[in-house]
């Protein structure tokens, strides 16, 4: 007995930093990705000219928690001819999927569950790809036929950008050599560059299909409200609908944190090497004390007491980070100086995380959503030449560089234009092509004939 | 690249369906959906995702309005007019007042014309505000229908101004009207309008140039004029089609033959122009207003009518060119106070029989948008 308990012990010494962000995750990422909910509404409510939730807290503060109890005490309800088993299961897979990938994320240099995993991305790639099987089961076993277009086009649609967004990271694992997620982000220290700049194609490729594989718009055809109801999850209500719900927000974090890993340089702050930008570092103090005297200046003008208490909490936790912040920084004291990578690290990170997912959200309230069709054409006809045409370039580009001696700026602006033309060219070609193609379907295409006569 | 529609591939798909022999698959669209605009039900006969077949199912809002109206006094029934197409009650009140006026043969006097053409203009804009930001919304942009909303609301705020209400207002009598204009109605339009040209072309440039927009929208539910004209289809639909025919310029009303306006007409007759062809009439609505409120005649606002009417006996049909299309009344008196039978030509009830022609052939994805911009509202589709 207490040689098991030892081992237990002996585990959780070891692993303890890993099982804390293991729990962290678990437990703050629901929480998160029901913040981001409130923030997206907040941003949608700015861009179309109204306030958004006001009512539940200060500036709707706690909606998140609010409807998070609601969904909790609804009904649980399953449809009668639904699968009962795997109707259970689907939204279970898709947010373990969501959350596992999560692990090999690093939020910063710190704080992350899988250390040293040396597949990283491959593995989160790997994993949050089967969050898709959740929504195609969950489709098929709702046994609605809503349910089942969504799941199918989800089907359809996750293959094919799936496939995009692969290729585009593999133009960045060839600049970085490595599928470390640590090794990454400190070779574009050594590299002084960020991978966006060295392989742009490859990052707005995995931009475009990111936004794709977590089925948001313009691309969020598999659950479109105004074509399919609630595509796939229209017979799922309560907390299990609210489970779907948090995975596509989590799946949102880990695209974001991919892309911010492999293309913006995940925790470093914008120009790590150069030293008389270190001023860059008051930036989190300076951000959290801003937004603490903001809620100072706001708790004096909440309509209710516990609004006002609310809103002094907000500021007192802000401004005690901000300290925390102050006092591991560059100019703090110097026993504390070894929580300074952990924690700016995390905060850049998170900084470009939230940019991105921003990028998500202007994006959904800007853009009309694309048809089945054209969505298909977009993936297969455009963007997958594109990755592979730049995957191609940026290997080019590394053999110029690293065989002739070639600058590596010079070799980059070179192949990112050679891929932009060779792609010009292929899309021109696709276009003679499907001309081509349209002109003899139309010469005897009966069925034209016969839908025409309706 | 050309991501934009393009029926052939689409046709590819369904030979390869009937190669495979797949099966049909039914859904029901409604009546409870989030875009089909109320309550119509559409039953869609798919092929994959392709309609092959589609039939609508309508009558869930039905309340007789027809019938009521054998019922009422003639003044009585105008309210329930209001309540057909319940997004542009001032259209449908001048229709019924001016139907009415003319079995009694009166006419209301020239300040009441005008104030009535000011109205229906800016009612008009209102309904092709509501129709603009639902349409976006059945394409997935969320964000104009909050614009487009906002816009209405100052369009609503004159109404409410003017008679107290803002949704069914029954704003206009039989005769005139009841009301004289409030102090600043002209100032208010005046500075709706000066804004409202800005406004218009924001919601421009979100969708008119946005190559997704054009996507979805460009050969989408085609229909041509003598498919149009077969169906009986009015309105924007109609002029979409590249046929030149509205009432304001083809029988004047009101006081439309005093100002200078264009009928935009389109071209293919697919969404895409019946998109552009509505927002050229906003454009035109709001000329035909600044015209308007330059010179309101003085005078007074109704004519004699009398308390009791009691019209010949006699029948006349009347019909007026409503935000959605040629909406006629046709009134049969049999010399009473009630009306012996009112027949309504509903707009949207006769551009909805195009439907299934524009469906056909098109992906459920389509079907929304082509839902979305034949503009029915179901209050008017059931009466």
């Amino acid at each position: 007995m207490s040689a098991t308990l030892h081992s237990i012990l002996t585990f959780v010494q070891t692993w303890w930093v890993e099982l804390l962000c293991a729990v962290l995750i678990v437990l703050v990422v629901p929480l998160i990705a029901g913040y981001i909910v409130l923030v997206e509404r907040k941003v949608m409510a700015d861009m179309q000219a109204r306030l958004g939730p006001m009512r539940v807290g200060p500036h709707g503060l706690l909606q998140p928690i609010a409807d998070a109890l609601k969904l909790l005490i609804k009904e649980d309800l399953i449809p009668d001819a639904a699968d009962q088993f795997i109707f259970w299961l689907a939204p279970v897979l898709s947010m373990t999927a969501a959350l596992t990938s999560m692990g090999a994320v690093a939020f910063g240099p710190w704080f992350q569950v899988a250390r040293d995993i040396n597949i990283g991305l491959l593995f989160v790639v790997g994993v949050s790809a089967l969050g898709p099987f959740g929504i195609v089961l969950g489709g098929w076993a709702s046994n609605n036929h809503y349910s089942i277009i969504g799941a199918l086009r989800s089907t359809a649609q996750l293959i094919s950008y799936e496939t995009t967004a692969g290729f585009a990271l593999v133009s960045g694992f060839l600049l970085a050599g490595t599928l470390n997620v640590r090794s990454i982000v400190e070779t574009q220290r050594a590299d002084h560059a960020w991978y966006i700049f060295l392989a742009p194609v490859g990052f707005f490729t995995y931009l475009i299909a990111s936004i794709a594989e977590t089925n948001r718009a313009p691309f969020d055809l598999p659950e479109a409200e105004s074509e399919l109801v609630a595509g796939y999850m229209t017979e799922y209500s309560g907390f299990r609908w609210s489970l779907y719900f948090l995975a596509e927000y989590a799946n949102m974090i880990v695209v974001a944190s991919v892309g911010t890993t492999l293309f913006l340089g995940g925790w470093l702050r914008p120009f790590p090497n150069v030293h008389w930008l270190g001023w860059l570092d008051a930036a989190p103090t300076l951000l959290l004390v801003a937004v603490a005297a903001y809620c100072v200046f706001r708790a004096g003008k909440q309509p209710a007491r516990v609004q006002s208490l609310l809103m002094w909490a907000v500021a007192f936790a802000c401004f005690v980070v901000a300290i925390i912040f102050a006092l591991t920084g560059p100019f703090g004291h110097p026993r504390l100086r070894f929580m300074h990578d952990g924690l700016y690290g995390a905060f850049w990170f998170l900084l470009k995380v939230s940019a991105y997912i921003y990028l998500f959200m202007w994006l959904r309230f800007t853009l009309p959503r694309f048809r089945f069709d054209q969505l298909m054409r977009l993936g297969w006809h455009i963007l997958i030449p594109l990755a592979l045409v730049n995957v191609v370039g940026v290997g080019v580009a590394l053999a110029l560089t690293s065989e002739f001696g070639l600058n590596r700026w010079l070799a980059m602006v070179f192949t990112t234009l050679a891929t932009l033309g060779i792609a010009m060219l292929l899309l021109r070609w696709n276009d003679k092509y499907s001309a081509a193609a349209s002109a003899a379907l139309l010469a005897d295409s009966p069925i034209v004939e016969d839908s025409r006569a309706g | 690249m050309n991501i934009l529609a393009d029926t052939v591939h689409e046709n590819a798909a369904q030979k390869i369906g009937t190669l495979f022999g797949a099966d049909e698959l039914v859904i029901n669209m409604g009546p409870q959906h989030p875009s089909t605009h109320g309550v119509l039900r559409v039953k869609l006969k798919l092929d994959g995702e392709r309609v092959v077949g589609s039939e609508c199912v309508i009558g869930y809002l039905h309340r007789g309005v027809e019938k009521i109206a054998e019922n009422r006094t003639y003044q009585q029934f105008a309210p329930y007019v209001d309540r057909m197409d319940y997004v542009s009650a001032v259209s449908n009140g001048l229709g019924y007042c001016e139907a009415v006026e003319k079995l009694l043969v009166v006419e209301a006097p020239p300040r009441a014309r005008v104030i009535r053409t000011i109205l229906t203009e800016l009612q008009r804009i209102a309904s092709h505000l509501l129709w603009l930001g639902t349409h976006a919304l059945d394409i997935g942009a969320l964000t104009p229908l909050f614009y487009c909303m906002r816009e209405r609301e100052e369009i609503l705020k004159i109404f409410e101004k003017y008679c107290g209400a803002r949704l069914t207002t029954h704003a206009f009598r039989i005769g005139g009207l009841q009301y004289e204009a409030y102090d600043t109605l002209e100032k208010d339009v005046e500075r709706f309008c000066e804004d409202f040209e800005g406004r218009i072309q924001e919601y421009s440039d979100l969708l008119t140039g946005s190559s997704i927009w054009i996507g979805r929208t460009r050969n989408v539910g085609l229909l041509n004029s003598a498919d149009c004209i077969a169906l009986g289809a009015s309105g924007p639909v109609l002029r979409a089609s590249g046929v030149k025919w509205d009432l304001r310029k083809a029988l004047p009303y009101a006081a439309y033959d005093q100002y200078k306006f264009e009928i935009p007409v389109g071209t293919r007759g697919d969404t895409y122009d019946r998109y552009m062809v509505r927002l050229e009439e906003m454009r035109q609505s709001r000329l035909i207003c600044l015209q308007a409120i330059e010179n309101i005649p003085a005078g007074p606002i109704t004519a004699r009518v009398g308390k009791v009417l009691k019209p010949p006996v006699g029948e006349v049909y009347h019909a007026i060119e409503g935000p959605k299309g040629i909406l006629g009344y046709y009134i049969v008196s049999d010399g009473s106070t009630q009306p012996y039978r009112i027949r309504i030509r509903p707009p949207s009830f006769i551009n909805l029989q195009a439907l299934d022609k524009m469906i056909r052939g098109h992906l459920v994805t389509d079907v929304v948008a082509i839902i979305g911009t034949l503009d029915i509202v179901l209050g008017e589709v059931d009466r």
